[in-house]
């Protein structure tokens, strides 16, 4: 376990209370705010490992906090937005949120996000391999392989995969994947990286689980899944 | 619902209340006798007891009729009740016994029949309506002379009264059937004495059973059945005067002329319409007389047919020979009963010369009353020579030349010709010029020809005189046959100009009725009214609507450009509100450049026709003005109809709201209280531990909560009009993967296949959107497959379309109404085993989907399974890249 310490930043006090006990249980240390006034003041006084934004804050736009709390620290930030606010989830992974979790979500995988979060901040050293189920990435040699095969990959296909796995079990928008694949190209469309990624999914996943290790965010980007 | 729309009529909707709750009554009508209504009925009773209804005989007469006869078998038949009567006993229908059996319909022949006397009620009808209020449906018969009122009408042309008469307002509540079969075929019928007619009236009868009479009954039934099923609908085209309804038994015909004193008669026709409650028409017969009319004249008559159709009348414009002509030959197509004329104080010696054209109307109009009404200024009939019709020059040229050539030719010819022959080549030239250029250029060549014989050929020739008697008829005969000929050919012209004139009117009518009839947009329809009245009239054209607030007009359409001045305002203001013409070349505003015709349909006035010329001459010339009326009447119908239209829209959208948000409340009381219900349950009981069922309870319960009310957020939008849409290429492969991911929890107990093929074209759509098709898509199959069967997701790429089906094993939807399931809150009868069900999910599927131009099916599987429900993408949604081609 770890003591690291989430501000929880929510107007309604019920769900932070929700939040309370479940992180407590999983041994965060908690502080709560329930505006942007209180977040800010509460961020600088505990510097928090990570921060938990509910975008609808009733004095403040939400968005405009995250620039505001990545100035304040070098806090792991996952927004909490309603599923429907697809434009504001980019947004704020654009400002320079780590990550998003939709409400109403099911605290495994607010949990599991923020696991994932903190482990990514905790070294930010580049690994040279990584493994998302049963494939493994050597980032040195630029090869993939899958349950020890070798997978022969197009450069396309390796550049996306590898900025996925920059982030792993994170999500990275479109925009990103396609500046760090197509770095040159200043017409970038979706419809080049939605044509990698299923040719990359035929190559690394199993037919009948499409999506088990390039997971597709809708209209946000996409994740790839490590392992639990 | 009542609001502001004001309409339907309260009245109408009493009418319909009252109606529930009652049996339904079908009135099968002939129009005589031996149509076959009985044998009609039970024909039809059969079909209803074949689909399961129940149904008996109340009482049905065969007349001994063995095709009728075998119908009635298999029928259920209520036992008729004696009665005393007269010494003997008759036999009666039996009401109580019905009542008592309370079937589902009841056939009941003979609908007009008088009961015996110490019956509960005098006339059968009575008995009907008795079984109608208890609930009962009721097939009955009718012959046509038993409608009350059309009694009167029927006994003047067939000479038989008949005294049992059934109300019209048993009619008009009742579905109507006419049985129909054409007079000759009946009279066949009624020779081979396949008709029963009673005994003692058979000879009147047999007399009744002319094919004129039949015709006109058959007409009558015909009729009373469309007002029947479409009373509103007639209603309407009577308060608007145009031809073909039927309103009791008269219909009267005023005939107009140019004369001042038209008016007049048009006044008395109104009484004598209104005091008949009959449908009239105002009627000038053009003749080849009408077309050396002076533009007054023209104007006059115009005004008086104007006059006529603001009094009511429909105003009809004919051409003929002659003024008796045309009357006949309207009044016996409009079935006229009364002709109004009016007829001039003329000398005896005209009357002497030319008969009484009243006489000959008289004579030659048997059964239409005609009446004769004084009139000033008219019949004074003076030779018209139409200006201009002195001929051209180039006429006399020809003549001169044809005469010069016929003198050469008979004079090389001399030799072997007498005299007369020569006359007789002179009728050449004569007839040549009188039929090609007219009267004048006629009378020319025979004063020319006479000269040119005298001159050359009668003794003594070289001189102008004439020794012999004789050949003075010789000169004379010329000149009259000059003469004759050219009134002839004249005549026969300017006939031919007149059917020209109206073929031509009438092909404008209808082409412009064809180019009106399909548009379903009131302001195209304003357009194309602009643009083909300003084509046919060479106008420039604009329409005028009551402003939407309430006061002033607006500018719907016009065929150029145009700006509104306080005086045009003011003269199509006044259009619209005094329903009569106004601005330039009209008694108000006439120093307006534009003039305005009001555009009404029955009471209303919809809208205002301004014309214009472009050299600010006055707009219409009057002999334009019978079709220009034509073409607005026409018009104006339209708009009503769009209107009419329109309003149904509202009033139907407005009784869709109400159901929707009837079913809201009952959907949300259910579908909300269900599972929070439990999740309260499972809640209190945490504390004495967490089973796993509780949590479980817990998880399930939640998430569907989530469903309904993501569900209920999605469909606020989409009723909200608040759908943005974020299109982006999408893989449909990653697409349902991820809604079979997030379904997994719904569709517990079954396995989802997938068979997409890995290469299918990407689609442009929302991806959020087409997430929740198919989540709801995937939840419903989970809802209606059989436990334990898999649900399959199938794409197809064919013909450049793409579909996606989810399919499911289970009863699949009742066949025919596999659409309704897109309904918002629809759920089909015995579809809903099991819980869950918002009647939402589909309905968002459908307007998600349509939303990005998907369409949306819902069936069967082929081999019968289950249910087959389809997202198709068409081309239009498929990415190509920039070559064209479909990127995989």
């Amino acid at each position: 376990m770890t003591d690291a310490t989430v501000l929880v930043i929510d107007d309604e006090q019920s769900i932070r209370r929700l939040l309370r006990n479940t992180l407590e249980r999983a041994g965060y240390g908690v502080v709560e705010a329930a505006n942007g006034g209180e977040a800010l003041k509460a961020a600088e006084r505990h510097t928090p490992a990570a921060i938990l934004l509910d975008l609808g804050l009733p004095d403040r736009d939400g968005l405009s906090l995250v620039p505001l709390l990545r100035k304040l620290g070098e806090a792991t930030i996952l927004v909490v937005s309603a599923r429907d606010e697809t434009d504001q989830k980019v947004a704020a992974l654009d400002l320079g949120a780590d990550d998003y979790v939709t409400k109403p979500f099911d605290t495994e995988e607010l949990l599991a996000r923020l696991r994932v979060a903190l482990r990514h901040a905790g070294h930010r050293a580049k690994p040279k391999t990584l493994r998302a189920g049963d494939v493994e990435i050597d980032f040195e040699h630029r090869r993939v392989r899958r349950a020890g095969e070798e997978v022969h990959l197009t450069r396309k296909e390796y550049d996306v995969l590898a900025c996925l796995a920059e982030a792993p079990g994170r999500v990275v928008t479109h925009q990103r994947i396609l500046a760090a694949a197509w770095p040159l190209d200043h017409d970038r469309k979706i419809e080049y990286l939605r044509i990698v990624i299923r040719n990359l999914r035929q190559k690394i996943e199993p037919a009948d689980a499409v999506g088990s290790v390039v997971a597709n965010e809708l209209g946000v980007g996409y994740r790839l899944l490590t392992a639990g | 619902m009542n609001d502001t729309t004001g309409r339907p009529s309260p009245d109408a909707l009493l009418r319909q209340a009252a109606q529930e709750g009652k049996g339904r009554l079908k009135i099968f009508l002939g129009a005589a006798p031996g149509v076959g209504k009985t044998f009609e009925m039970l024909s039809d009773g059969r079909t209803r007891a074949k689909a399961g209804v129940d149904v008996v005989i109340g009482v049905v007469e065969t007349h001994g009729r063995i095709e009728t006869e075998q119908l009635t078998r298999g029928y259920e038949i209520v036992p008729r009740r004696a009665v005393a009567h007269a010494g003997g006993t008759l036999q009666e229908m039996d009401l109580d016994a019905i009542l008592a059996r309370s079937p589902r319909l009841v056939l009941v022949d003979e609908l007009a029949h008088t009961n015996a006397t110490g019956s509960r009620h005098p006339k059968r009808y009575q008995d009907v309506v008795e079984l109608l209020d208890a609930g009962i449906d009721v097939y009955s018969t009718l012959n046509i002379q038993h409608v009350e009122s059309l009694n009167d009408v029927v006994a003047s042309f067939t000479r038989v009264r008949v005294r049992e008469t059934v109300p019209d307002s048993i009619l008009e509540t009742a579905e109507i059937e006419v049985v129909d079969i054409p007079p000759d075929e009946l009279i066949e019928r009624l020779k081979d004495g396949k008709v029963y007619l009673p005994q003692e009236a058979t000879r009147a009868l047999s007399l009744f059973f002319s094919k004129s009479n039949l015709s006109a009954l058959r007409e009558l039934a015909l009729r009373r059945a469309a007002q029947a099923v479409d009373a509103q609908m007639l209603d309407h085209v009577r308060a608007l005067g145009v031809g073909g309804t039927w309103a009791g038994s008269e219909r009267i015909v005023v005939a107009v002329s140019e004369a001042p004193g038209a008016e007049g008669l048009v006044r008395a026709g109104k009484r004598i319409a209104d005091a008949l409650h009959a449908p009239w028409t105002a009627l000038h017969v053009e003749t080849p007389r009408t077309q050396g009319f002076s533009d007054d004249e023209h104007r006059q008559i115009a005004k008086v047919l104007n006059l006529a159709t603001q009094l009511g009348a429909a105003a009809a414009t004919v051409p003929a020979a002659s003024v008796i002509e045309g009357l006949k030959a309207f009044s016996a197509n409009a079935r006229a009963t009364q002709l109004v004329v009016g007829k001039s104080v003329r000398s005896r010696w005209f009357e002497l010369r030319h008969g009484s054209v009243v006489d000959r109307l008289v004579r030659e109009t048997p059964g239409v009353a005609v009446h004769v009404l004084p009139i000033e200024g008219a019949g004074s009939r003076k030779l018209r020579l139409r200006p201009g019709h002195w001929g051209s020059r180039a006429g006399y040229a020809w003549t001169a030349l044809m005469v010069g050539g016929v003198t050469a030719i008979a004079n090389a010819l001399f030799h072997i010709l007498n005299l007369g022959n020569v006359a007789l080549l002179y009728l050449l030239p004569v007839m040549a010029a009188a039929s090609l250029f007219g009267l004048r250029t006629g009378l020319f060549a025979g004063v020319l020809s006479s000269l040119a014989y005298n001159f050359f050929f009668l003794p003594p020739t070289g001189t102008l005189t004439i020794n012999n008697p004789e050949n003075v008829v010789s000169v004379l005969v010329l000149l009259g046959i000059a003469l004759a000929t050219s009134q002839l050919t004249s005549r026969v012209r300017a006939q031919a100009d007149l059917a020209a004139a109206s073929a031509r009117a009438n092909a404008a009518l209808a082409g412009f009725l064809r180019q009106l009839g399909a548009i379903n947009d009131a302001e195209a329809l304003a357009r194309a009214i602009c643009e083909e009245i300003g084509r046919l009239f060479d106008f420039r054209t604009m329409l005028l609507v009551p402003a939407p607030t309430g006061t002033g007009l607006v500018l719907q359409a016009a065929n150029t450009e145009v700006r509104l001045e306080t005086m045009e305002l003011a003269a199509a203001q006044w259009a619209l509100d005094a329903g009569t013409p106004a601005g330039r070349g009209s008694d108000t505003l006439a120093a307006s450049e534009w003039l305005f015709r009001p555009m009404r349909a029955g009471e209303r006035t919809l809208a205002v026709l301004g014309m214009a010329r472009d050299d600010s001459a006055e707009p219409l010339r009057a002999d334009q003005l019978p079709l220009l009326t034509g073409l607005i009447d026409q018009a104006a119908l339209l708009l009503e109809r769009l209107r009419l239209e329109a309003e149904m829209r509202d009033i139907d959208r407005l009784r869709e709201r109400d159901r929707l948000r009837a079913a809201l409340l009952s959907s949300v009381s259910h579908d909300l209280r269900t599972p929070l219900t439990a999740v309260m349950a499972a809640a209190g009981q945490l504390d004495q531990g967490a089973t796993p069922e509780l949590i479980a309870t817990l998880q399930s319960e939640s998430a569907r909560l989530n469903r309904f009310v993501a569900n209920l957020l999605d469909m606020a939008r989409v009723e909200a009009g608040a759908l943005t849409l974020t299109l982006e290429p999408v893989d449909l492969s990653d697409a349902v993967a991820g809604a079979a991911q997030d379904a997994r929890r719904a569709l517990e107990g079954h396995a989802i296949v997938l068979d997409v093929p890995p290469n299918l074209p990407l689609v442009r759509v929302d991806p959020q959107l087409l997430h929740h098709c198919l989540l709801n898509l995937l939840d419903n199959a989970g809802r209606y497959a059989d436990p334990g069967t898999p649900v399959t997701v199938r794409g197809v790429h064919r013909h450049d379309t793409l579909t996606l089906s989810v399919l499911d094993q289970g009863p699949g939807l009742p066949p025919g109404r596999e659409s309704e399931v897109f309904e918002t809150f629809r759920r089909l009868e015995g579809s809903d085993r099991q819980i869950g069900g918002t009647g939402l999910g589909l309905a968002i599927v459908k307007a998600f989907a349509e939303a990005m131009g998907m369409a949306v099916r819902a069936g069967n599987r082929e081999d019968g399974t289950g249910a087959d429900f389809r997202l198709i993408f068409p081309k239009a949604l498929l990415v190509r890249d920039s070559d064209g081609d479909w990127i995989l």
